[in-house]
């Protein structure tokens, strides 16, 4: 019984990958090679750290342009063609299918992280021909790269409940600018005179997304380590983040009359 | 025909799950927000400064968004100044940046340039100790406001108090006072400071005047130290002399401000704005409570 | 009491309408019926008249405003009643990318077969509807017709105690028909229940052991089809053929309709000798006499005429 979500998430998967989004990997993973090599006229250096920055904020763009583009049709299509109609019919709970469609999408996110991480690997390699220890900063910007993701994926999942997908890609975009501009709201109630404007810029700090958590391009460019208190930290914030969005999408799914 | 009993569909179910857990939920991000903001502190936030220094590059990344922008980067500056003189880690590298970021992006946002003006020029740990930085930083505001006459104004101020230039000083107050709108008295700010150079009076005058006319918090702190500071040594100015006469009198030094009063030199409270008493040092030398709050410059601990 | 396949209760479904969505339109009152086990029920009625509403509010797909179904003693509410029944939606679509061999492997992992049985399954229900050779063929190249096909499959696949079907021969080519009736026959055979909704009242006839009518949003009339329309004969039919080169005797002529030489001609039953005379002495062939009964069909319209005349002018109903 608590399989039906798995079910649907290897759907979910085989029609991500049977749309041909995959193959943007191709497009990118040449990018980053043909960068790499016109980059090596200057020196050693800082060729490493521009190969990193540019690499892992194209993983993060695109990963980020999948999710919103798939994450917003994600139930919006099935209920606009009416597959849902005979899935719904099957021994499935309504949360059971949300759970499912949100696990195969970023399962397919997953995917093409890995993929493009290896690309970004191969490239690096190729221009120093040593593994060095800003590796694994580069894996914890990617691990936090797939967390922003999850939340992004969740957040288009939510609004795909309900509204189409021109409004739903423009809230979840402006949720996600929010958020990475959280930072700054946050500063200017601290700025400000009025205490009331202030907190309230303090409680819309607190309740959006913060994205800004998850971006260490530039400390892994820098080959810093990350503290693994904040990559603990920022698991469980993601995570339980996701599991709100989760809940009351199926609060809004469960209640609503499929055409 | 009752629609008075609810049936428990799974509908409601979720519904009421999600009422329960969703603010809770947000309560244990916002605590999980709070630690994090602490821990990724010294990772994230320096850091991000540095990709994006070229102002002009942001100007075109902007999409025409530049007045928010600016924005967006005067409150950066002023949370690194905070942050920086909280932690009193001295260096202010990154404020100059910031602020010149702002000012490409929105060069009519005038309270850059006078916080610049200030904040720049200030020595540590107040500042950046750089007015050479707040000099340009403030002709920049100049060049594309030529009619305020407030820029003028802190372009004077730094070279008074910062540079001891007394005549860029005067010349900058000069050329603010032709401005439409600029208060009169410029002129004689301008006259005197080319006449006299640094007075006490005239650097009370300049710092009061900083304090009236901005409604920025950290502006009007500094202003109002100073002032204090200044008021403080025009007094022990005045009371030092007092005390000369006392001696040209009775001979000798006095010993307190007790023997001014009963000689009949000073009368009514002798109180530093602070609200302590001053008190008579050796040699007849009028000094600060060393209880009190006020400090003055040449005596303050680097 | 406890054998009731389906037991309705009540079922109602107001949808709002109008600019301001303030208005409400009522497109299934108060439905209450009971179908029992193994039987075959035909659910009739117009376009519009609140089947295919019916339906999805049965299967989970909307929400009743009042009232309540049970399928095998089981809540539409309860998941678990998902197990026990088979769904095909009016006009069915399923996943472009998937080829009908994947759909019916995909619909099989819901109900916790090994994979050795779902192969089994789903090349035993392509081979029942005749998609053998389609298998892997790709859904968004199929027609209509074999996506109704498939649309059957994956309904029975998991041998479901209760089927139903949003009109399952529509769209279909009189063999496809064919094919139904006879898929429908076998599951009557098999002791399952069958709930289908039709326009074609032929085959409701053939195939039902009793039919309800639904006329904007209102059950009609529930029964057998027999019971339902009278036992009342109306007239005779004879249909004869004239000898080449010869006309039907001038009496029927106007009355007759024919084809080349074949004719068919109503004629009272009292009537019967006498035409039948005539013809034969003008040595026309009898080619069969028939008694001329009122059909579902003649009900059916009657039903609908009665219920439009009642209904005010501005009423509109949703499917």
């Amino acid at each position: 019984m608590s399989t039906m979500p798995a079910v649907v998430a290897v759907h979910t998967f085989r029609e991500a990958v049977r749309d041909r989004v995959l193959y943007n990997l191709i497009i990118f993973a040449l990018m980053m090679i043909g960068g790499a090599i016109l980059v090596g006229e200057i020196s050693i250096g800082v060729q490493q750290m521009v190969i990193v920055n540019l690499g892992l904020s194209a993983i993060s763009i695109f990963g980020i342009i999948m999710a919103i583009f798939i994450g917003v049709g994600l139930v919006h299509k099935e209920m606009e063609k009416r597959t849902l109609y005979s899935l719904l019919a099957k021994p499935i709970r309504r949360w059971e299918f949300l759970v499912g469609k949100f696990a195969g999408l970023l399962l397919t996110l997953l995917v093409n992280t890995a993929l493009m991480t290896l690309g970004l690997t191969a490239a690096l390699y190729y221009v120093s021909r040593t593994f060095e220890r800003s590796e694994v900063a580069i894996l914890v910007a990617v691990y936090f790269i797939l967390l922003e993701l999850a939340l992004i994926t969740a957040l288009a999942l939510f609004f795909s409940c309900f509204s189409s997908p021109l409004l739903s890609t423009l809230y979840t975009l402006g949720i996600y600018v929010a958020g990475v501009f959280a930072l700054d709201i946050k500063g200017v109630g601290e700025y400000t005179q009025s205490p009331a404007m202030a907190a309230g810029a303090r409680f819309v700090y607190y309740l959006l997304p913060n994205f800004h958590n998850f971006n260490v391009i530039a400390a892994a460019a820098h080959g810093e380590t990350i503290p693994f208190t904040l990559i603990w930290h920022n698991t469980l914030y993601a995570a339980l983040y996701v599991i709100l969005i989760l809940v009351a999408a199926s609060a809004v799914f469960s209640g609503r009359n499929l055409k | 025909m009752s629609t008075h009993t609810l049936k428990i569909t799974s509908h409601v179910r979720s519904v009421a799950l999600a009422v329960v857990a969703v603010p809770l939920l947000f309560v244990a991000i916002a605590a999980l927000q709070a630690r994090i903001d602490v821990l990724s502190a010294p990772v994230t936030q320096d850091k991000e400064e540095l990709v994006l220094r070229s102002a002009s590059l942001l100007k075109k990344l902007s999409l025409g968004y530049d007045p928010l922008l600016a924005d967006i980067y005067w409150t950066r500056a002023v949370q690194y100044y905070g942050t920086r003189l909280q932690n009193r880690s001295g260096s202010f590298e990154l404020l100059a940046p910031l602020l010149n970021i702002a000012a490409t992006l929105d060069p009519k946002l005038l309270i850059v340039y006078q916080f610049g003006g200030i904040f720049l020029s200030d020595h540590p740990p107040g500042g950046a100790g750089r007015p050479d930085l707040a000099v340009e930083l403030v002709k920049r505001g100049i060049t594309a406001n030529p009619n305020e006459w407030r820029l003028y104004y802190n372009l004077g101020f730094i070279y008074y108090t910062r540079l001891k230039d007394y005549q860029k000083a005067s010349r900058a107050f000069l050329e603010g006072s032709e401005t439409p709108a600029a208060p009169l008295w410029m002129k004689f700010m301008a006259a005197r400071v080319a006449e006299n150079g640094e007075s006490l009076e005239t650097s009370r005058f300049i710092w009061a005047e900083l304090y009236d006319s901005t409604k920025d918090e950290s502006v009007r702190k500094t202003a109002l130290e100073h002032v204090q500071e200044l008021d403080a040594e025009i007094a022990l100015k005045r009371l030092n002399q007092v005390s000369e006469v006392y001696w040209k009198k009775f001979g000798r030094f006095p010993t307190s401000m007790q023997e001014l009063r009963s000689a009949g030199l000073v009368e009514g409270d002798l109180n530093d704005p602070a609200g302590y008493p001053y008190v008579m040092g050796p040699n007849g030398i009028p000094q600060l409570d060393p209880h009190s709050s006020v400090k003055i410059e040449s005596q303050r601990k680097p | 009491m406890t054998n009731a396949a389906i037991e309705i209760q009540g079922l109602t479904k107001d949808y709002p309408v109008g600019f301001w969505r303030k208005r409400m339109c009522r497109s299934l009152d108060y439905l209450t019926l009971r179908v029992e086990e193994g039987e075959t029920f035909g659910f009739l009625g117009p376009n519009g008249a609140g089947k295919t509403t019916t339906m999805k509010l049965l299967m989970g797909l909307i929400f009743p405003t009042a009232g309540t179904a049970r399928v095998r003693g089981r809540s539409i509410d309860d998941v678990r009643m998902h197990r026990e029944i088979g769904y095909m939606p009016e006009q069915p679509y399923f996943y472009d990318y998937l080829t009908a061999g994947e759909l019916l492997e995909y619909f099989a992992r819901f109900f916790g077969y090994s994979a050795v049985e779902r192969r089994e399954r789903v090349t035993r229900f392509l081979e029942l509807v005749g998609l053998t050779t389609a298998s892997d063929v790709q859904l968004r190249k199929f027609s209509k017709g074999m996506l109704q096909r498939v649309g059957i499959a994956q309904a029975i696949l998991h041998d479901p105690q209760v089927v139903f079907l949003d009109e399952p021969m529509s769209g279909l080519d009189p063999v496809g028909r064919r094919e139904v009736r006879d898929v429908i026959l076998n599951l009557k055979r098999q002791g399952r229940t069958v709930f289908f909704s039709t326009h074609i009242l032929s085959d409701a006839e053939m195939l039902c052991d009793r039919v309800g009518v639904l006329v904007g949003g209102k059950l009609q009339g529930v029964g057998a089809p027999e019971e339902l329309v009278s036992m009342e004969v109306l007239g005779m039919e004879i249909l004869f053929e004239v000898r080449a080169g010869s006309a039907p005797p001038t009496s029927m002529a106007e009355r007759a309709t024919h084809t080349g030489n074949r004719y068919r001609i109503e004629v009272a039953e009292a009537d019967l000798y006498s035409a039948l005379e005539e013809l034969r002495s003008c040595e026309a062939r009898i080619l069969s006499v028939a008694p001329l009964r009122p059909s579902l069909e003649d009900y059916f319209l009657k039903l609908v005429g009665r219920e439009k005349a009642l209904q005010p002018p501005t009423e509109m109903s949703l499917v």
